[in-house]
Protein backbone atom coordinates (compact mmCIF):
# COMPACT_ATOMS: atom_id res chain seq x y z
CA UNK A 1 0.00 0.00 0.00
CA UNK A 2 3.16 2.54 1.27
CA UNK A 3 4.84 1.26 -2.20
CA UNK A 4 1.29 2.24 -4.36
CA UNK A 5 1.21 6.07 -2.53
CA UNK A 6 4.50 5.99 -3.28
CA UNK A 7 4.10 5.62 -6.73
CA UNK A 8 1.03 7.59 -6.91
CA UNK A 9 2.63 10.69 -5.27
CA UNK A 10 6.04 10.47 -7.79
CA UNK A 11 3.79 9.55 -10.25
CA UNK A 12 2.19 13.63 -9.14
CA UNK A 13 5.46 14.79 -9.21
CA UNK A 14 6.00 14.25 -12.60
CA UNK A 15 2.81 14.64 -14.31
CA UNK A 16 3.47 18.42 -13.07
CA UNK A 17 5.99 18.97 -15.51
CA UNK A 18 3.81 17.14 -17.79
CA UNK A 19 1.12 19.65 -17.18
CA UNK A 20 3.10 23.10 -17.44
CA UNK A 21 4.31 22.22 -20.39
CA UNK A 22 0.90 20.76 -21.55
CA UNK A 23 0.03 24.31 -20.67
CA UNK A 24 2.11 25.72 -22.96
CA UNK A 25 1.22 24.05 -25.65
CA UNK A 26 -2.51 24.66 -25.15
CA UNK A 27 -1.44 28.37 -25.04
CA UNK A 28 -0.36 28.18 -28.18
CA UNK A 29 -2.87 25.99 -29.78
CA UNK A 30 -5.59 28.16 -28.51
CA UNK A 31 -3.89 31.17 -30.36
CA UNK A 32 -2.95 30.23 -33.69
CA UNK A 33 -4.55 26.63 -33.63
CA UNK A 34 -1.31 25.04 -34.06
CA UNK A 35 0.94 22.26 -31.83
CA UNK A 36 4.36 23.75 -31.55
CA UNK A 37 6.79 20.57 -32.07
CA UNK A 38 9.64 22.86 -30.21
CA UNK A 39 7.58 23.29 -27.46
CA UNK A 40 10.20 21.16 -25.18
CA UNK A 41 13.11 22.61 -26.91
CA UNK A 42 12.30 26.08 -26.23
CA UNK A 43 11.78 25.10 -22.73
CA UNK A 44 15.47 23.31 -22.79
CA UNK A 45 17.47 26.15 -24.06
CA UNK A 46 14.88 28.21 -21.28
CA UNK A 47 16.43 26.16 -18.79
CA UNK A 48 20.26 26.30 -20.07
CA UNK A 49 19.80 30.00 -19.76
CA UNK A 50 19.13 30.40 -16.64
CA UNK A 51 22.01 27.63 -15.61
CA UNK A 52 24.02 30.01 -17.59
CA UNK A 53 22.72 33.20 -15.24
CA UNK A 54 23.07 31.08 -12.13
CA UNK A 55 26.60 30.36 -12.91
CA UNK A 56 27.23 33.91 -13.21
CA UNK A 57 26.54 33.93 -9.57
CA UNK A 58 23.11 35.33 -9.69
CA UNK A 59 20.69 34.21 -6.59
CA UNK A 60 18.27 31.57 -7.65
CA UNK A 61 14.82 32.95 -7.67
CA UNK A 62 16.31 36.21 -9.40
CA UNK A 63 17.51 33.94 -12.02
CA UNK A 64 13.94 32.59 -12.21
CA UNK A 65 12.54 35.74 -12.51
CA UNK A 66 15.11 36.29 -15.08
CA UNK A 67 14.65 33.51 -17.31
CA UNK A 68 11.29 33.87 -17.64
CA UNK A 69 11.50 37.71 -18.79
CA UNK A 70 13.94 36.19 -21.42
CA UNK A 71 12.02 33.53 -22.34
CA UNK A 72 8.90 35.37 -22.85
CA UNK A 73 10.80 37.76 -25.31
CA UNK A 74 12.70 35.01 -26.89
CA UNK A 75 9.56 33.63 -27.45
CA UNK A 76 7.92 36.70 -29.04
CA UNK A 77 10.73 37.05 -30.96
CA UNK A 78 10.90 33.66 -32.62
CA UNK A 79 6.96 33.82 -33.29
CA UNK A 80 8.12 37.65 -35.26
CA UNK A 81 11.29 36.04 -37.27
CA UNK A 82 10.20 32.39 -37.46
CA UNK A 83 6.86 31.42 -37.48
CA UNK A 84 4.97 35.09 -39.05
CA UNK A 85 6.55 34.58 -42.44
CA UNK A 86 4.51 31.15 -42.35
CA UNK A 87 1.09 32.47 -41.59
CA UNK A 88 -0.37 31.65 -43.96
CA UNK A 89 1.22 28.50 -45.06
CA UNK A 90 -0.23 25.43 -45.18
CA UNK A 91 -0.31 23.14 -42.19
CA UNK A 92 2.57 20.87 -43.16
CA UNK A 93 4.79 23.52 -44.14
CA UNK A 94 4.57 25.15 -40.39
CA UNK A 95 4.96 21.54 -39.12
CA UNK A 96 8.51 21.70 -41.22
CA UNK A 97 9.03 24.98 -39.68
CA UNK A 98 8.37 23.88 -36.00
CA UNK A 99 10.51 20.76 -36.53
CA UNK A 100 13.36 22.55 -38.10
CA UNK A 101 13.15 25.27 -34.78
CA UNK A 102 13.25 21.94 -32.72
CA UNK A 103 16.12 20.51 -34.23
CA UNK A 104 17.80 23.83 -34.59
CA UNK A 105 17.76 24.79 -30.52
CA UNK A 106 19.19 21.23 -29.81
CA UNK A 107 21.99 21.37 -31.84
CA UNK A 108 22.33 25.32 -30.57
CA UNK A 109 22.00 23.73 -27.10
CA UNK A 110 24.63 21.45 -27.75
CA UNK A 111 27.17 23.55 -29.59
CA UNK A 112 27.20 26.07 -27.09
CA UNK A 113 26.88 24.33 -23.77
CA UNK A 114 28.17 20.51 -24.99
CA UNK A 115 25.86 17.89 -24.59
CA UNK A 116 27.93 16.51 -21.31
CA UNK A 117 24.92 16.30 -18.90
CA UNK A 118 24.47 18.80 -16.11
CA UNK A 119 23.17 19.24 -12.38
CA UNK A 120 20.61 21.94 -12.06
CA UNK A 121 19.65 23.26 -8.36
CA UNK A 122 16.46 23.07 -6.93
CA UNK A 123 15.32 26.25 -4.82
CA UNK A 124 13.86 23.84 -2.15
CA UNK A 125 15.96 22.70 0.71
CA UNK A 126 16.64 18.55 0.66
CA UNK A 127 15.16 16.02 2.75
CA UNK A 128 11.44 14.43 2.65
CA UNK A 129 8.14 15.96 2.98
CA UNK A 130 4.45 14.63 3.03
CA UNK A 131 5.51 11.92 5.14
CA UNK A 132 8.70 10.94 3.30
CA UNK A 133 6.39 10.35 0.14
CA UNK A 134 7.94 13.49 -1.57
CA UNK A 135 10.80 15.64 -1.95
CA UNK A 136 10.22 19.22 -1.04
CA UNK A 137 11.33 20.03 -4.31
CA UNK A 138 8.08 17.36 -5.84
CA UNK A 139 6.10 19.70 -4.06
CA UNK A 140 7.53 22.69 -4.83
CA UNK A 141 6.88 22.06 -8.00
CA UNK A 142 3.75 21.06 -8.32
CA UNK A 143 2.97 24.05 -6.27
CA UNK A 144 4.23 26.16 -8.37
CA UNK A 145 2.68 24.35 -11.65
CA UNK A 146 -0.75 25.67 -9.66
CA UNK A 147 0.42 29.01 -9.39
CA UNK A 148 1.28 29.11 -13.07
CA UNK A 149 -2.47 28.24 -13.88
CA UNK A 150 -4.18 30.39 -11.89
CA UNK A 151 -2.26 33.06 -12.78
CA UNK A 152 -2.85 32.70 -16.47
CA UNK A 153 -6.20 31.98 -15.29
CA UNK A 154 -6.63 35.39 -13.82
CA UNK A 155 -4.86 36.83 -16.77
CA UNK A 156 -7.31 35.20 -19.45
CA UNK A 157 -10.67 35.42 -17.63
CA UNK A 158 -10.38 39.01 -15.67
CA UNK A 159 -7.92 41.18 -17.95
CA UNK A 160 -9.14 43.33 -21.27
CA UNK A 161 -5.66 42.19 -22.69
CA UNK A 162 -6.43 38.42 -22.12
CA UNK A 163 -9.84 38.66 -23.26
CA UNK A 164 -8.09 40.31 -26.71
CA UNK A 165 -6.23 37.85 -27.00
CA UNK A 166 -8.79 35.05 -26.54
CA UNK A 167 -10.29 36.96 -29.23
CA UNK A 168 -8.06 37.66 -31.21
CA UNK A 169 -8.09 33.46 -31.49
CA UNK A 170 -11.19 33.17 -31.99
CA UNK A 171 -12.01 35.49 -34.83
CA UNK A 172 -9.26 37.57 -36.40
CA UNK A 173 -11.57 39.35 -38.52
CA UNK A 174 -13.82 40.68 -35.72
CA UNK A 175 -10.96 41.34 -33.48
CA UNK A 176 -9.62 43.46 -35.73
CA UNK A 177 -13.01 45.53 -36.03
CA UNK A 178 -12.92 46.38 -32.24
CA UNK A 179 -9.61 47.71 -32.52
CA UNK A 180 -7.80 44.29 -31.71
CA UNK A 181 -3.62 44.06 -32.90
CA UNK A 182 -4.29 40.75 -33.92
CA UNK A 183 -0.38 39.99 -35.17
CA UNK A 184 1.06 41.18 -31.48
CA UNK A 185 -1.74 39.36 -29.99
CA UNK A 186 -0.53 36.00 -31.38
CA UNK A 187 3.35 37.14 -30.72
CA UNK A 188 2.57 37.54 -27.16
CA UNK A 189 0.51 33.82 -26.90
CA UNK A 190 4.35 32.43 -27.93
CA UNK A 191 6.02 34.98 -25.60
CA UNK A 192 3.44 33.31 -22.33
CA UNK A 193 4.02 29.71 -23.67
CA UNK A 194 7.33 30.36 -24.05
CA UNK A 195 7.76 31.67 -20.53
CA UNK A 196 5.46 28.72 -19.25
CA UNK A 197 7.75 26.80 -20.81
CA UNK A 198 10.72 28.21 -19.08
CA UNK A 199 9.02 27.43 -16.12
CA UNK A 200 8.72 23.71 -16.69
CA UNK A 201 12.20 23.41 -17.73
CA UNK A 202 13.45 24.58 -14.14
CA UNK A 203 11.34 22.74 -12.41
CA UNK A 204 12.15 19.76 -14.20
CA UNK A 205 15.66 19.94 -14.41
CA UNK A 206 17.00 19.15 -10.85
CA UNK A 207 15.18 15.93 -11.96
CA UNK A 208 16.11 14.74 -15.26
CA UNK A 209 19.16 17.11 -15.48
CA UNK A 210 20.09 19.21 -18.06
CA UNK A 211 21.52 18.05 -21.17
CA UNK A 212 20.25 19.36 -24.47
CA UNK A 213 17.46 16.14 -25.17
CA UNK A 214 16.21 16.48 -21.75
CA UNK A 215 12.74 17.57 -23.01
CA UNK A 216 12.30 14.96 -25.76
CA UNK A 217 10.46 12.33 -23.69
CA UNK A 218 8.39 14.84 -21.55
CA UNK A 219 7.35 16.26 -24.40
CA UNK A 220 5.69 13.32 -25.78
CA UNK A 221 3.99 12.83 -21.96
CA UNK A 222 2.90 16.56 -22.48
CA UNK A 223 1.27 16.18 -25.60
CA UNK A 224 -0.75 13.34 -24.39
CA UNK A 225 -1.78 15.55 -21.19
CA UNK A 226 -2.71 17.71 -23.60
CA UNK A 227 -5.13 15.50 -25.50
CA UNK A 228 -6.32 13.92 -22.43
CA UNK A 229 -7.31 17.45 -21.11
CA UNK A 230 -8.47 18.70 -24.63
CA UNK A 231 -6.19 20.45 -26.61
CA UNK A 232 -7.86 23.79 -26.38
CA UNK A 233 -8.38 23.40 -22.18
CA UNK A 234 -6.17 24.84 -20.12
CA UNK A 235 -7.68 23.26 -17.03
CA UNK A 236 -8.18 20.43 -18.81
CA UNK A 237 -4.54 20.45 -19.72
CA UNK A 238 -3.41 20.37 -16.04
CA UNK A 239 -5.52 18.05 -15.21
CA UNK A 240 -4.29 15.64 -18.04
CA UNK A 241 -0.94 16.27 -16.77
CA UNK A 242 -1.08 15.08 -13.38
CA UNK A 243 -3.55 12.04 -14.67
CA UNK A 244 -0.63 11.15 -17.13
CA UNK A 245 2.10 11.06 -14.48
CA UNK A 246 0.59 9.34 -11.87
CA UNK A 247 -0.84 6.85 -14.89
CA UNK A 248 2.63 6.60 -16.56
CA UNK A 249 4.27 5.85 -12.99
CA UNK A 250 1.88 2.96 -11.73
CA UNK A 251 1.96 1.18 -15.51
CA UNK A 252 5.65 1.42 -14.91
CA UNK A 253 6.11 0.21 -11.95
CA UNK A 254 3.73 -2.78 -11.89
CA UNK A 255 2.22 -3.38 -14.80
CA UNK A 256 4.69 -2.71 -17.93
CA UNK A 257 7.98 -2.39 -16.62
CA UNK A 258 10.32 1.44 -17.04
CA UNK A 259 11.37 -0.11 -20.52
CA UNK A 260 8.10 0.68 -21.92
CA UNK A 261 6.95 3.75 -19.78
CA UNK A 262 7.53 5.63 -23.19
CA UNK A 263 4.65 3.83 -24.89
CA UNK A 264 2.24 4.74 -22.37
CA UNK A 265 2.52 8.19 -23.94
CA UNK A 266 1.69 7.35 -27.40
CA UNK A 267 -0.78 4.33 -26.19
CA UNK A 268 -2.81 7.67 -24.97
CA UNK A 269 -2.13 9.93 -27.48
CA UNK A 270 -3.58 7.35 -29.91
CA UNK A 271 -6.70 6.41 -27.62
CA UNK A 272 -7.79 9.88 -26.76
CA UNK A 273 -7.30 10.50 -30.79
CA UNK A 274 -9.43 7.56 -31.19
CA UNK A 275 -12.19 7.76 -28.80
CA UNK A 276 -12.33 10.84 -27.70
CA UNK A 277 -10.68 13.61 -29.91
CA UNK A 278 -12.15 16.32 -28.36
CA UNK A 279 -10.50 15.58 -24.84
CA UNK A 280 -12.31 15.31 -21.66
CA UNK A 281 -12.45 18.72 -21.05
CA UNK A 282 -12.19 20.37 -24.52
CA UNK A 283 -14.97 22.34 -25.86
CA UNK A 284 -17.67 20.91 -27.80
CA UNK A 285 -18.17 23.88 -29.47
CA UNK A 286 -22.05 24.64 -29.97
CA UNK A 287 -23.18 27.19 -32.58
CA UNK A 288 -27.05 27.79 -33.42
CA UNK A 289 -27.33 27.16 -37.15
CA UNK B 1 -18.47 66.57 -43.92
CA UNK B 2 -17.35 63.69 -41.39
CA UNK B 3 -15.97 61.46 -43.83
CA UNK B 4 -15.66 61.96 -47.37
CA UNK B 5 -14.44 59.54 -50.00
CA UNK B 6 -13.50 60.22 -53.93
CA UNK B 7 -13.01 58.03 -56.73
CA UNK B 8 -12.72 54.94 -54.24
CA UNK B 9 -11.80 51.86 -56.41
CA UNK B 10 -11.58 48.47 -54.56
CA UNK B 11 -10.60 44.96 -56.18
CA UNK B 12 -10.28 41.53 -54.53
CA UNK B 13 -7.21 39.87 -56.43
CA UNK B 14 -7.90 40.89 -59.90
CA UNK B 15 -11.48 41.41 -59.91
CA UNK B 16 -12.39 45.11 -59.89
CA UNK B 17 -15.55 45.59 -57.95
CA UNK B 18 -15.63 49.55 -57.06
CA UNK B 19 -15.04 51.73 -59.74
CA UNK B 20 -14.26 55.06 -58.62
CA UNK B 21 -17.35 55.80 -55.70
CA UNK B 22 -17.68 59.34 -54.72
CA UNK B 23 -19.75 60.03 -51.38
CA UNK B 24 -19.65 61.85 -48.76
CA UNK B 25 -21.16 61.26 -44.82
CA UNK B 26 -22.38 64.15 -43.19
CA UNK B 27 -22.22 64.85 -39.42
CA UNK B 28 -24.63 63.07 -37.26
CA UNK B 29 -26.67 62.00 -40.10
CA UNK B 30 -27.97 58.08 -41.28
CA UNK B 31 -26.44 57.93 -44.98
CA UNK B 32 -28.39 54.81 -46.84
CA UNK B 33 -26.16 52.83 -49.71
CA UNK B 34 -28.62 50.82 -51.84
CA UNK B 35 -27.97 48.57 -54.45
CA UNK B 36 -28.59 45.09 -55.89
CA UNK B 37 -26.77 41.97 -54.97
CA UNK B 38 -23.08 42.12 -56.48
CA UNK B 39 -23.40 46.14 -56.70
CA UNK B 40 -20.51 46.22 -54.60
CA UNK B 41 -22.31 47.86 -51.26
CA UNK B 42 -20.26 45.51 -48.73
CA UNK B 43 -17.42 46.35 -50.50
CA UNK B 44 -17.78 49.88 -50.31
CA UNK B 45 -17.99 49.54 -46.18
CA UNK B 46 -14.98 47.18 -46.32
CA UNK B 47 -12.82 49.56 -48.07
CA UNK B 48 -13.57 52.12 -45.76
CA UNK B 49 -11.89 50.08 -42.95
CA UNK B 50 -9.04 49.03 -44.92
CA UNK B 51 -10.29 45.38 -44.98
CA UNK B 52 -9.69 45.29 -49.28
CA UNK B 53 -7.19 46.56 -51.50
CA UNK B 54 -8.28 50.02 -51.82
CA UNK B 55 -6.94 52.93 -53.77
CA UNK B 56 -8.67 56.39 -53.77
CA UNK B 57 -8.79 59.07 -51.00
CA UNK B 58 -10.97 58.58 -47.90
CA UNK B 59 -11.11 61.65 -45.74
CA UNK B 60 -12.18 61.06 -41.88
CA UNK B 61 -12.83 63.21 -39.35
CA UNK B 62 -10.07 65.85 -41.33
CA UNK B 63 -7.52 63.31 -41.89
CA UNK B 64 -6.89 61.09 -44.35
CA UNK B 65 -7.36 57.24 -43.71
CA UNK B 66 -4.78 55.83 -47.12
CA UNK B 67 -2.24 53.55 -45.57
CA UNK B 68 -3.69 52.77 -41.81
CA UNK B 69 -4.79 49.52 -40.97
CA UNK B 70 -8.02 48.11 -40.22
CA UNK B 71 -7.01 48.48 -36.29
CA UNK B 72 -6.16 52.32 -36.68
CA UNK B 73 -9.16 53.07 -38.43
CA UNK B 74 -11.10 51.94 -35.64
CA UNK B 75 -9.09 53.35 -33.11
CA UNK B 76 -10.03 56.89 -34.94
CA UNK B 77 -13.73 56.44 -34.45
CA UNK B 78 -15.29 54.02 -36.99
CA UNK B 79 -16.68 50.90 -35.72
CA UNK B 80 -18.31 48.04 -38.12
CA UNK B 81 -21.22 45.73 -37.92
CA UNK B 82 -19.87 43.58 -40.31
CA UNK B 83 -21.67 41.01 -43.05
CA UNK B 84 -22.26 37.88 -40.94
CA UNK B 85 -22.69 39.70 -37.55
CA UNK B 86 -18.85 39.17 -36.60
CA UNK B 87 -20.12 37.91 -33.06
CA UNK B 88 -17.50 35.96 -30.91
CA UNK B 89 -19.45 32.96 -30.93
CA UNK B 90 -17.33 31.23 -28.01
CA UNK B 91 -17.71 34.28 -25.92
CA UNK B 92 -20.27 35.02 -23.48
CA UNK B 93 -22.67 38.09 -24.65
CA UNK B 94 -21.18 40.54 -22.08
CA UNK B 95 -17.75 39.42 -23.18
CA UNK B 96 -18.21 40.91 -26.89
CA UNK B 97 -19.70 44.16 -25.47
CA UNK B 98 -16.25 44.52 -23.49
CA UNK B 99 -14.54 44.06 -26.40
CA UNK B 100 -16.23 46.48 -28.49
CA UNK B 101 -14.80 49.22 -25.91
CA UNK B 102 -11.23 47.54 -26.42
CA UNK B 103 -9.77 50.13 -28.27
CA UNK B 104 -10.82 53.25 -26.27
CA UNK B 105 -8.39 54.71 -23.29
CA UNK B 106 -11.46 55.05 -20.42
CA UNK B 107 -12.05 51.70 -19.29
CA UNK B 108 -13.48 53.26 -16.34
CA UNK B 109 -16.92 54.07 -18.39
CA UNK B 110 -16.95 50.80 -19.76
CA UNK B 111 -19.00 49.16 -17.14
CA UNK B 112 -21.61 52.44 -17.56
CA UNK B 113 -21.76 51.63 -21.60
CA UNK B 114 -22.46 48.00 -20.42
CA UNK B 115 -25.54 48.64 -18.80
CA UNK B 116 -26.42 51.24 -21.26
CA UNK B 117 -26.28 48.70 -24.15
CA UNK B 118 -28.63 46.51 -22.40
CA UNK B 119 -30.81 49.69 -21.54
CA UNK B 120 -31.37 49.68 -25.70
CA UNK B 121 -31.35 46.11 -25.74
CA UNK B 122 -33.13 44.21 -22.35
CA UNK B 123 -32.80 41.17 -24.24
CA UNK B 124 -28.95 41.02 -24.26
CA UNK B 125 -29.02 41.66 -20.20
CA UNK B 126 -31.28 37.93 -19.90
CA UNK B 127 -28.45 36.72 -22.03
CA UNK B 128 -25.55 38.34 -19.99
CA UNK B 129 -23.48 35.38 -19.34
CA UNK B 130 -24.52 33.19 -22.32
CA UNK B 131 -22.12 31.79 -25.01
CA UNK B 132 -23.16 34.63 -27.98
CA UNK B 133 -22.90 31.56 -30.34
CA UNK B 134 -26.42 30.75 -28.78
CA UNK B 135 -28.13 33.67 -29.01
CA UNK B 136 -30.56 33.66 -31.57
CA UNK B 137 -30.07 35.66 -34.82
CA UNK B 138 -31.99 38.78 -33.76
CA UNK B 139 -30.47 38.97 -30.55
CA UNK B 140 -27.01 38.67 -31.93
CA UNK B 141 -27.21 41.70 -34.55
CA UNK B 142 -28.56 43.59 -31.22
CA UNK B 143 -24.80 42.02 -29.79
CA UNK B 144 -23.09 43.40 -32.54
CA UNK B 145 -25.03 46.60 -33.33
CA UNK B 146 -24.56 47.34 -29.04
CA UNK B 147 -20.55 45.79 -29.84
CA UNK B 148 -20.05 48.82 -32.06
CA UNK B 149 -21.36 51.26 -30.03
CA UNK B 150 -19.31 50.68 -26.86
CA UNK B 151 -16.86 51.87 -29.64
CA UNK B 152 -18.55 55.00 -28.67
CA UNK B 153 -17.53 55.48 -32.52
CA UNK B 154 -17.97 58.98 -34.43
CA UNK B 155 -19.16 56.54 -37.44
CA UNK B 156 -21.08 53.33 -37.18
CA UNK B 157 -20.95 51.07 -40.65
CA UNK B 158 -23.41 48.39 -40.87
CA UNK B 159 -23.86 45.85 -42.91
CA UNK B 160 -27.60 44.25 -43.93
CA UNK B 161 -28.10 44.83 -40.30
CA UNK B 162 -31.82 43.47 -41.63
CA UNK B 163 -30.77 40.13 -42.51
CA UNK B 164 -32.14 37.36 -41.32
CA UNK B 165 -34.35 39.75 -39.13
CA UNK B 166 -38.51 39.16 -38.45
CA UNK B 167 -40.47 42.31 -40.07
CA UNK B 168 -41.00 43.14 -36.44
CA UNK B 169 -37.29 43.61 -35.07
CA UNK B 170 -35.99 44.96 -38.13
CA UNK B 171 -39.10 47.81 -37.26
CA UNK B 172 -37.47 47.75 -33.34
CA UNK B 173 -33.86 47.48 -34.30
CA UNK B 174 -34.42 50.51 -37.02
CA UNK B 175 -36.21 52.74 -34.17
CA UNK B 176 -33.26 52.17 -31.68
CA UNK B 177 -30.77 53.11 -34.61
CA UNK B 178 -32.31 56.44 -35.53
CA UNK B 179 -32.85 57.38 -31.45
CA UNK B 180 -29.28 55.96 -31.16
CA UNK B 181 -28.65 58.92 -33.92
CA UNK B 182 -30.74 61.28 -32.46
CA UNK B 183 -29.60 60.83 -28.73
CA UNK B 184 -26.15 60.84 -29.30
CA UNK B 185 -25.37 61.78 -32.34
CA UNK B 186 -23.77 59.05 -34.36
CA UNK B 187 -23.22 59.01 -37.80
CA UNK B 188 -24.10 55.48 -39.80
CA UNK B 189 -23.48 54.26 -43.11
CA UNK B 190 -26.48 51.97 -43.63
CA UNK B 191 -26.08 49.12 -46.32
CA UNK B 192 -29.43 47.88 -47.30
CA UNK B 193 -31.41 45.08 -49.87
CA UNK B 194 -34.47 46.42 -47.89
CA UNK B 195 -34.34 49.68 -49.57
CA UNK B 196 -38.22 50.83 -48.54
CA UNK B 197 -37.13 50.76 -44.39
CA UNK B 198 -33.60 51.97 -45.71
CA UNK B 199 -35.21 55.21 -47.14
CA UNK B 200 -37.26 55.78 -44.03
CA UNK B 201 -34.51 55.57 -41.90
CA UNK B 202 -31.77 57.01 -43.59
CA UNK B 203 -31.20 60.99 -44.19
CA UNK B 204 -29.52 60.77 -47.62
CA UNK B 205 -28.70 57.80 -50.00
CA UNK B 206 -26.94 56.58 -52.62
CA UNK B 207 -27.64 54.10 -55.32
CA UNK B 208 -24.88 52.09 -56.58
CA UNK B 209 -24.81 49.99 -59.64
CA UNK B 210 -21.52 47.73 -60.59
CA UNK B 211 -19.53 49.79 -58.68
CA UNK B 212 -20.83 53.05 -59.75
CA UNK B 213 -22.78 55.68 -57.77
CA UNK B 214 -25.65 56.00 -60.63
CA UNK B 215 -27.85 58.32 -58.01
CA UNK B 216 -28.10 60.22 -54.96
CA UNK B 217 -29.89 62.70 -52.78
CA UNK B 218 -32.37 63.04 -49.76
CA UNK B 219 -34.33 59.63 -48.64
CA UNK B 220 -37.28 61.39 -49.74
CA UNK B 221 -35.74 62.36 -53.46
CA UNK B 222 -34.70 58.83 -53.86
CA UNK B 223 -37.96 57.71 -52.65
CA UNK B 224 -39.83 59.99 -55.20
CA UNK B 225 -37.65 58.75 -58.22
CA UNK B 226 -39.13 56.67 -60.56
CA UNK B 227 -36.95 54.06 -61.43
CA UNK B 228 -35.75 53.92 -57.96
CA UNK B 229 -39.34 53.12 -57.17
CA UNK B 230 -40.18 50.64 -59.30
CA UNK B 231 -36.34 48.58 -58.90
CA UNK B 232 -36.22 48.91 -55.31
CA UNK B 233 -39.24 49.81 -53.71
CA UNK B 234 -41.52 47.79 -55.92
CA UNK B 235 -44.62 49.57 -56.49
Amino acid sequence: MEALLHQVMAGLATGGIYASLALALVMIYQATHLVNFAQGEMAMFSTYLAWSLLEAGLPYWAVFALAVVISFLLGILIERIVVRPVENAPVLAVVTVFIALLVILNSLAGWIYTYTIKPFPSPFPAGLALGGFMSPHEVGAICVTLLVLVALYVFFRFTPLGLAMRAAAQNPASARLVGIRVGWMLALGWGLAAAVGAVAGMMVAPIVYLDPNMMSGILLYAFAAALVGGIDSPMGAVIGGFAVGVLENLLGAYLIGNELKLSVALVIIVGVLLVKPSGFFGKVQVTRV
Amino acid sequence: MLLEAKNLRAAYGETRVLHGLDFAIEKGSITALLGANGAGKTTTLRALCAMVRTEGEIRFDGASLAGLRTEDIVRRGVAHVPDGRGTFLHLTTEENLRLGAYARRDRGEVEADVERMFGYFPRLRERRAQQAGTLSGGEQQMLAVSRALMLRPKLMLLDEPSFGLAPLLVRELFSILSEIRDREGVSMMLVEQNAAMALDLADRAYLIETGRVVLQGSSQQLKSNDSVRRSYLGY
